[in-house]
């Protein structure tokens, strides 16, 4: 299961992931950034404090926005991932490739 | 100790088999990150199968065993659909991956970097891909 949660602070979209991302849901966390996207924003926060589990199928989303993003001027950042999670993050190196943050703290100060 | 599941190529099946490796590792000798990614490894292999191979047809199945032994686990994935051996299958670059916005490949990069071995081997008609993972201490 999968539940997503948008908001805002400090003029930041926040996207809020609850539960697990796979290839059976991870169009819906596709389908939120690209609106989010569409919003005009220039900051997007992922939250992912109470995300339990992400396959390749969610973490191949946030790759495929990186490039655009580079060239549209958006900066995309995740915070408070649980440590099993970040691991996923970082064997794959993309903890080099997307700024992540120890919590929200964190990002905005940046 | 011996476990296996049956998975219908669907991608709603994939909580059911992580729920699965849940329970079937809960012994085993493996912290929790290691057992968090091991599943994760076991996960990519069958999502792969269950959209590339059986175009998520949910009649298909596959097979899972997991053997355990003080010194590894083996995880052996069977199917009768298309082959997909993953290691004929080059660990692509994550910028390439990035650039060319694929949003697959990253799957087999986590399995081979999670797993310390990988054997496959297709007969008749079967084909069976082993995920080894060794204990630490």
């Amino acid at each position: 299961m999968l539940r997503l949660e948008k908001s805002q602070e400090n003029e930041i979209e926040i996207l809020s992931l609850y539960g697990e991302v796979d290839a059976s849901n991870s169009v819906i966390l596709d389908e939120a950034i690209q609106e989010i996207v569409a919003s005009g924003t220039k900051s997007i926060l992922i939250d992912g404090k109470n995300l339990d589990y992400i396959s390749s199928a969610g973490l191949g989303v946030f790759m495929s926005y990186l490039e655009d993003f580079q060239d549209q001027g958006i900066s995309m950042k995740i915070c408070d991932l649980a440590p099993r999670v970040f691991e996923v993050f970082r064997i794959l190196g993309l903890d080099q490739l997307i700024p992540i943050f120890p919590d929200r703290a964190a990002a905005f100060a940046v | 100790m011996m476990y296996r599941l049956d998975i219908s190529c669907q991608t709603s099946a994939l909580s059911e088999l992580r729920a699965f490796l849940q329970q079937a590792l809960g012994s085993a000798t493996l912290d929790e990150i290691e057992k968090h990614q091991v599943t994760l490894a076991v996960e990519e292999v069958c999502a792969n199968l269950i959209i590339h191979s059986h175009g998520c047809n949910p009649k298909d199945i596959i097979q899972l065993e997991i053997k355990d032994s003080d010194k590894k686990l083996i995880f052996e994935i069977s199917d009768q659909g298309e082959a997909f051996n993953i290691l004929d299958y080059e660990v692509p670059d994550l910028k390439k991956v990035m650039v060319e916005k694929r949003k697959g490949g990253l799957g087999i990069i986590l399995v081979k970097k999670i797993m310390d071995e990988i054997e496959f081997e297709s007969k008749n008609g079967t084909n069976t891909c082993r995920l080894i993972k060794w204990f630490r201490s």
